[in-house]
């Protein structure tokens, strides 16, 4: 009787593993989350853009709600291009210029990004108006 | 006795008249070179431009060391889809 009640040692294993994956998907969970919904509402509105230099820019009129979304999601951008520039032997300059390439080239239709002119464009199907050194 | 004179001789323990001469001259030259250009006018005047200077910032960064972080920042913003 006692023994139809007990899991055998490897479906203890199994039990064991399905936490510890739980676990670390839940630990990892708030650093990958996905975008805020007013984050997105705000990029498919075309109120904030790429900006070149691999931050996020805010294209029209800076309300104090965009403002904060913006500024905190480029303070985290910052640190960590910061962290990954000093683990490639590259500055945050050259790091976050990088990434900005990266960034506009990954916009969608509709989203905004600047052009290397400092214009703001919106993205159509076609490739974005980026710069020359852009991988 | 004679030989070990020949084969080690002593430097003069002070600069004979003859090279303190030289030095002095050495000096009188820079002296006559730095006054000749003031008198000939030979100094070159700059004056600043009429725009504001502007340099881009950006230039810096060559196309090499982006193309060798491409890669790395993909990751990185694929990685943290909530910022990007």
């Amino acid at each position: 009787m006692n023994r139809t009640t007990t899991l055998s040692p490897s479906a203890r294993f199994g039990t064991l593993l399905a936490a510890a994956v739980l676990s670390v998907l839940a630990l990892a969970a708030p650093a990958q989350a996905q975008r805020d919904p007013a984050y997105e509402a705000a990029r498919a509105s075309g109120q904030v853009g790429e900006r070149t230099d691999g931050y996020l820019g805010i294209v029209g009129q800076a309300d104090r709600a965009l403002r904060s979304i913006v500024d905190d999601i480029n303070i985290r951008r910052r640190a960590l291009y910061a962290e990954k520039a000093q683990a490639a032997g590259a500055t945050l300059e050259e790091y976050a210029f990088t990434a900005g390439c990266l960034a506009i080239a990954r916009t969608v239709p509709g989203e905004k990004y600047q052009a290397p002119d400092g214009s703001w464009q919106t993205r159509s199907s076609a490739p974005p108006v980026r710069d020359p050194r852009c991988p | 006795m004679t030989r070990s004179q020949l084969t080690s001789p002593r430097l003069p323990a002070h600069r004979g008249p003859m090279a303190q001469g030289i030095r002095a001259g050495r000096g009188a030259i820079w002296a006559m070179v730095v006054l000749g250009c003031g008198l000939a006018g030979g100094c070159i005047t700059v004056s600043a431009p009429e725009e504001p200077i502007v340099i881009e910032l950006n230039i810096n960064i060559k196309q090499e060391v982006i193309y060798r972080l491409a890669a790395d920042a993909g990751n990185t913003i694929e990685q943290n889809p909530g910022i990007f």
